[in-house]
């Protein structure tokens, strides 16, 4: 009962980076509020899966296994999660902003008639009070967000209905592990009375899943590129003065939308979340979803030829200029004096 | 071959990615006037996929259902110019305030209505919110498998679809029966153009109410041509519990809405100059952020 839960998302038999992070802001708030931290895990041989969950402070995790349970299929897992909700009627549940839970999140809230709010930027405990139903709560969870275009920032409260669902995209949390040694209790489901063969229509023909080539979460310099560098071929600047600096390419949206870039490197709200030691934003304009994805970054430089744009506001240097005839000063200059 | 009934779900949403200085309001809301309406963008990805569909198996219908205030219409048009039969605006006050549960809802009531259909395609999301929720909320609503992140509807045979799913880190090829949800990423294709004949064959399409506030000279060729009929739902057409619309359907909330206010930090501003790059360079080396 009004537990705070967590939908593990697992491949490969282990537990996705961004599951690992909603556990441990979900303690966080589990904390605040008291209650137990949950979780669940479906998937096919979990066998020991708890000893990578209950480092995070989860006080229950269960666990469905079942083989056609993986790879992940919306219905089954639906049904599981319902179910579950059905009898355990957590307060807040959390899903990852992924593939999965962006398939699986509004499903599941659809079923249980229980508001969902997409990729959260912050979660927050709070009150709330409705003035013209006079009514006070306690309590309730923020889910925050950029909406409309990132023009606003909204804060989403499900006042009634539980539980309060929120998604929230890799990385925006910071995982941590809070006992290596906390001990939870695992329930193991029936996986035959949550789940009925209707539920397995979806058939999966094929599946090629990769690991990621691209690696900007960890790299510690960034070099990001937007709409503003006009063609594919410019984003190959960018890629001189990552490899040059040991760094990463990253993009705004407005950028992979415009095909220079690959999707795998899109930074901001919808994107990756990054905090490396450099990021150098050039011919970004810096709307808040880019922003939601990179304002952490220790130092930032932007180039640009817009003096106004918003994301000079958060830079720690602005070059106003242009990216083509300034990067290969960049490259040229580092060179110099780090010989 | 009978082809296949087709809804594609589309929605007119303000142009967020080009928005202008004059899109917030002094108190801080969005100025919805200032933003251009536009058909959104992976609605257009999901129109191509039925339209495919349609090319492939002649005697197929498309029917564009979309929710939204009296303007929507333009989207419909829109699609019919590029090859959808016809299209329902399902408008009314009761909806005002949805949230994507409501609007699910809803839609899942029309659709309810509508009854014979084999595939339900729509965008993944739309730009203006982008929580891509209705898709597979609809679906729930109406007990439908849902396949998400369609990419390309590779063969359909007899009552099976199959399909290949863009995922973030790869792709899977799924077979479902019909009926179902498919939603569309902008990975898929680009929609065709509109066509010229198609153009001048609905451009006079009209709702009831656009026909009403229009002084019609051919009011003759409304009935003559039942095609231009652009059929028009509100709130008594569909079955629905009041208490499901609208903002009191919606269990989310809007607490509060802030304007976007940058707290400038002190930047410091450097030119293209060799020197001012030069300097930079050695700043960012000596405080051993690179090197």
């Amino acid at each position: 009962m009004d537990s705070v839960f967590v939908y593990c998302e697992i491949e490969d038999g282990q537990v996705a980076e961004v599951s690992q992070e909603l556990l441990t802001k979900g303690k966080t708030l589990a904390t605040e509020l008291n209650c137990n931290l949950e979780a669940i895990a479906i998937g096919s041989q979990l066998d020991g899966i708890e000893k990578d969950i209950f480092p995070y402070g989860v006080d229950v995790l269960y666990v469905a296994d079942d083989a056609r349970l993986a790879p992940y299929s919306t219905l089954p897992h639906t049904a599981i999660i319902v179910k579950l909700f059905h009898e355990q009627k957590p307060q807040i549940a959390l899903m990852g902003a992924s593939s999965i839970g962006r398939d699986l999140g509004p499903r599941v809230s659809s079923a249980l008639h229980s508001g969902l709010t997409a990729d959260c930027t912050s979660l927050v405990i709070g009150g709330h009070e409705d003035k013209k139903q006079g009514k006070v709560y306690e309590n309730l969870l923020y889910q925050i967000r950029p909406a409309f275009g990132g023009n606003i920032i909204a804060t989403i409260i499900n006042p009634d209905c539980r539980p309060q669902m929120a998604t929230v995209r890799e990385g925006v949390m910071k995982k941590e592990i809070l006992d290596p040694k906390y001990k939870g209790k695992v329930v193991k489901l029936d996986v035959s009375k949550y789940v009925s063969d209707t539920d397995f229509v979806v058939e999966i023909i094929e599946r090629h899943i990769e690991k990621s080539k691209v690696n900007i979460k960890g790299a510690p310099i960034i070099v990001s590129g937007g709409y503003g560098m006009g063609s594919k071929e410019n984003f190959k600047l960018l890629y001189d003065l990552a490899e040059v600096l040991g760094g990463e390419v990253g993009a705004s949206r407005a950028a992979v939308d415009a095909g220079y870039v690959e999707h795998e490197r899109q930074i901001g709200q919808t994107g990756v979340t990054v905090r490396p030691k450099l990021y150098i934003a050039c011919g970004i304009s810096g709307q808040i979803q880019h922003r939601a994805g990179m304002e952490e970054s220790a130092q930032i430089i932007a180039i640009n030829t817009d003096p106004e744009a918003p994301i000079n506001s958060i830079a720690d240097y602005v070059i106003n200029g242009d990216v083509s005839e300034i990067i290969p000063k960049m490259i040229k200059y580092y060179k110099k004096n780090t010989k | 071959m009978k082809g296949y009934k087709i809804i594609v779900l589309a929605k007119q949403v303000p142009d967020t990615r080009n928005v202008g200085k004059d899109a917030m309001k002094a108190d801080g809301t969005v100025n919805r006037a200032a933003l251009p309406a536009i058909f959104n963008p992976e609605d257009l990805n999901a129109l191509e996929q039925a339209l495919r569909i349609k090319d492939s198996f002649p005697g197929t219908t498309i029917t564009i259902l979309t929710m939204g205030p009296g303007r929507a219409a333009e989207i419909i048009r829109e699609g019919m110019f590029r090859g959808a039969d016809d299209g329902i605006l399902l408008t009314d006050r009761a909806f005002a305030g949805s949230d994507t549960l409501a609007t699910s809802y809803a839609l899942g009531q029309a659709l309810k209505k509508i009854k014979d259909f084999d595939i339900i395609i729509a965008g993944r999301q739309a730009i203006d919110g982008d929580t891509a929720q209705v898709g597979p909320q609809v679906a729930e609503k109406l007990g439908l498998p849902q396949v998400t992140y369609v990419e390309e509807v590779k063969e359909i045979t007899g009552k099976k679809i199959i399909m290949k799913r863009r995922l973030e880190r790869g792709v899977e090829i799924v077979s479902c029966p019909l009926p179902l949800v498919i939603t569309v990423n902008s990975s898929a294709p680009d929609c065709r153009a509109r066509n010229a004949k198609l153009l001048m064959k609905y451009k006079h399409a009209k709702t009831v109410t656009e026909l009403q506030n229009s002084n019609e000279d051919y009011m003759h060729l409304y009935n003559d041509r039942p095609y231009l009929n652009i059929q028009e739902w509100t709130v008594s057409d569909i079955e629905s519990n009041p208490e499901e619309l609208g903002l009191s359907g919606s269990p989310t909330k809007v607490k509060t809405v802030e304007n976007v206010v940058l707290q400038a930090k002190e930047a410091k501003i450097i030119t293209s100059a060799d020197n001012d790059i030069d300097q930079l360079m050695r700043e960012l080396i000596e405080s051993h952020t690179i090197g």
